[in-house]
């Protein structure tokens, strides 16, 4: 019987261990995204065929705070794989695309960089999720000489780092707010706003927003009635939002990184009886569906959220992406996460680098990334600047609009519905 | 800073309190009968939650109801969990192998969370979920008041268990002395399995609360096991009322602190008041020793 006992026991640490191993719970999983490219790759060149596939080594948080967002991206990084090997890959090769789980930890993501670089010599490597990770990842591939091309690391503290190898697709968040505050501030005398909160995490992506924002508003007489920040870690909302709610401010600014701190402002909110005029979230209403689960059907109508990218963006390419995308995994264009897109635009930008330069020289591909040229991705246009910032693009505000997530400020760039305000009562 | 901000934090900081008794309570009674340190209990949280999901959307029974299927379900997960690892640790050195086991049993869970559900997400929905009571001024959340009646029942409902019933006198019995306990002919697995069933099962109600009041996926009960182990250590490991007690002086310590001050400033504030806790009442608020001796 005691026999049986620990072979059970056995059995079941076993059956444990590979299942978390499966799961990719670990932080040394890897994918590879070269399915899509079979059927395609056999119209390709003859070249294609006898090139020998290179590897495209990543991070992810695939665990984690930034889990969601982690995974999100990594969907982005493999459609687009799966789109370069249908089209011949990268100048013949076909594309692996090796992901490692960071976990959403600076320490696992150092890591992992050390490993697609140093060990597996990678040919190439994408950026993880987040400024958080961005920078320590950065400075291990800065080590190397590799060219860091990312998608979601458009903090100050990226670009202010010193490091001469980032190049962010994506747009700097620093100005994110500044088209919502300036039609704020646009708005006639007896509309606008009297009032403003100023709530946010302590993240290298939301801090940097804010004051920005804040320095408009007051300058068109918005009064500030709270500012605070609090720690990510926090479990509980109830409190800050609470104090939120007893200032009846007219207008909520709300520096989030995820769906749960949006979603538990804006059930506090309800549960208080106060609706704010305006409230805008710096992330967590982009990502779609789970934030509309998230807060419930209806009460997402009226939040707003800055972004460079929306599921309903008109561009031929981006439309195609977003079309993969829901027959891939399902949804609509308003439930395709910004991060899809970001990861997309990742993987355009260093693909356009790589046969405009005809290989894979990383000091070659720096050059021509830092030489002003414009590129293009789902996202528009790219653009570095000497920090490895885009300057191509300007930050649109998105509402969520009767179920969906529309471009809306500003209001007379061409594609914008005009905004709800004050926003909607709660559902 | 307002004076209704102030009270409305009070508010906030007791009915909050029992939410997080509630989650915290299977940790202390596991701990009180078997010195095991269960690292798991937020992800078991996580999983309460998830049951309560599945049976809200997928089956169409309401959160409450739910109770009724998720409660025996977790407590077959926790005599699970006792009879293939828990039981297992030798006495000698139980409650630092349990920090390890428990951690590789939360692993195990995520991982199979991920699995199935992936990591987008969820909260639970209910008429309830976003409603309020207006008294005195105050806007009560009915979820919260939902909440903090259930942790009164279920703490007492456990406080009767272990000092008013036979099965809590062999509970007792067995965790002040194995030897004397199996002699006296108490099966002492039996009862050890059965309390961290009712440990774990418990855990459901919290997780439905939790899963009504936060959206989480399966990587949520990380952030939750400080604070929860805190809760446990400043109201005596093992001890069910002092969980209660605990629970609602760290939230309005915290919740306090995070409106008149700053929330950054918070966590620092309710872990200095428990060091000082600490540092007078080694055993906590209400110290384990007194407990097992009731």
């Amino acid at each position: 019987m005691r026999v049986l006992r620990k072979t059970v026991t056995a059995g079941l640490v076993l059956g444990a261990v590979t299942l978390i191993a499966a799961c990719g719970g670990s932080s040394s999983s890897s994918s590879s995204s070269s399915s899509g490219g079979g059927g395609g790759a056999s119209s390709s060149s003859s070249s294609a065929k006898s090139a020998a596939p290179i590897t495209i080594g990543t991070s992810l948080s695939l665990s984690g705070d930034f889990s969601a967002d982690g995974q999100a991206f990594e969907r982005g990084y493999q459609l687009w794989a799966a789109d370069q090997n249908k089209a011949g890959g990268l100048l013949g090769h076909q594309i692996n695309l090796d992901v490692l789980s960071d976990s959403s930890s600076p320490a696992q993501v150092v890591s992992n960089y050390q490993k697609l670089i140093g060990s597996d010599k990678d040919a190439l490597v994408f950026g993880p999720f987040s400024s958080l990770l961005t920078v320590p990842a950065a400075r291990i591939a800065a080590r190397y000489g590799y060219a860091f091309v990312e998608g979601a690391g458009g903090a100050p503290s990226v670009f202010g780092a010193g490091l001469h190898n980032v190049f962010d697709v994506s747009i700097p968040v620093k100005n994110n707010l500044v088209t919502f505050a300036q039609w704020v501030a646009s708005l006639p005398a007896s509309q606008r706003p009297k009032t403003a909160a100023y709530v946010t995490v302590n993240d290298p992506f939301t801090q940097p927003q804010l004051p920005v924002a804040q320095a408009i508003l007051q300058k068109a007489g918005v009064k500030t009635v709270l500012n605070k920040v609090f720690p990510e870690e926090v479990t509980d909302y109830t409190a800050i939002a609470g104090q939120v709610a007893t200032t009846h401010a007219d207008v909520v600014l709300l520096g989030s990184v995820d769906v749960p701190t949006v979603s538990a402002f804006t059930h506090v909110f309800i549960q208080q009886h106060y609706n704010p005029k305006a409230f805008i979230a710096t992330a967590g209403p982009d990502q779609g569906a789970p934030f509309v689960k998230a807060v419930g059907a209806g009460n997402e109508n009226g939040i707003f959220v800055p972004n460079g990218w929306y599921g309903g963006f008109k561009k031929a390419d981006s439309e195609q992406m977003v079309k993969e995308y829901i027959a891939k995994y399902g949804g609509t264009a308003s439930d395709v996460n910004a991060d899809v897109a970001e990861a997309y635009s990742v993987g355009q930008v260093l693909a356009q680098a790589v046969q405009a330069t005809h290989g894979f020289n990383q000091s070659k591909i720096l050059s021509y990334l830092k030489s002003g040229v414009t590129l293009n991705s789902v996202q528009g246009p790219v653009k570095f600047d000497s920090l490895g910032e885009n300057t191509a693009q300007t930050t649109l505000t998105f509402q969520w609009q009767n179920g969906n997530l529309v471009q809306s400020i500003p209001t007379a760039t061409a594609g914008s519905t005009p905004p709800l305000y004050p926003k909607p009562a709660w559902k | 800073m307002s004076f209704t901000a102030l009270l409305q934090a009070i508010v906030d900081g007791v009915l909050t309190g029992g939410v997080y008794a509630l989650m915290a309570a299977g940790l202390t009674l596991i701990f009180g009968v078997m010195d095991i340190i269960n690292i798991a209990q937020g992800v078991m949280v996580i999983l309460g939650a998830y049951l309560s999901y599945e049976l809200s959307v997928h089956v169409g029974i309401g959160l409450l109801p739910g109770l009724l299927i998720t409660v025996p379900l977790m407590f077959g997960v926790g005599v699970a969990i006792e009879f293939c690892f828990m039981r297992r640790l030798r006495d000698q050195d139980r409650t630092q192998m349990s920090i390890l086991v428990t951690y590789a049993v939360a692993i195990v869970i995520e991982g199979i969370l991920t699995a199935i559900f992936g990591v987008d997400y969820q909260q639970l929905q209910a008429s309830y979920v976003n409603s309020s009571v207006h008294l005195l001024g105050f806007y009560l959340p009915d979820i919260y008041l939902i909440g903090f009646v259930l942790a009164i029942a279920l703490l007492a409902g456990l406080y009767y268990m272990l000092y008013r019933t036979k099965f809590g006198r062999a509970v007792r019995s067995s965790l002040q002395n194995r030897t004397a306990a199996d002699l006296i002919g108490i099966d002492v697995n039996r009862v050890r399995t059965l309390s961290v069933g009712i440990g774990v099962a418990v855990t459901a109600v919290g997780g439905m609360v939790f899963g009504a009041t936060n959206s989480f996926n399966p990587n949520t009960g990380y952030d939750l096991i400080s604070r929860l182990l805190a809760i446990v250590i400043l109201g005596g490991m093992g001890s069910i009322g002092g969980a209660m007690a605990a629970a609602v002086f760290i939230l309005v310590i915290n919740d306090v602190v995070a409106v008149a001050w700053s929330p950054t400033w918070a966590p620092l504030v309710y872990f200095v008041a428990l060091v000082i806790v600490l540092s007078f009442r080694p055993q906590g608020l209400f110290g384990r020793a007194a407990v097992r001796a009731q």
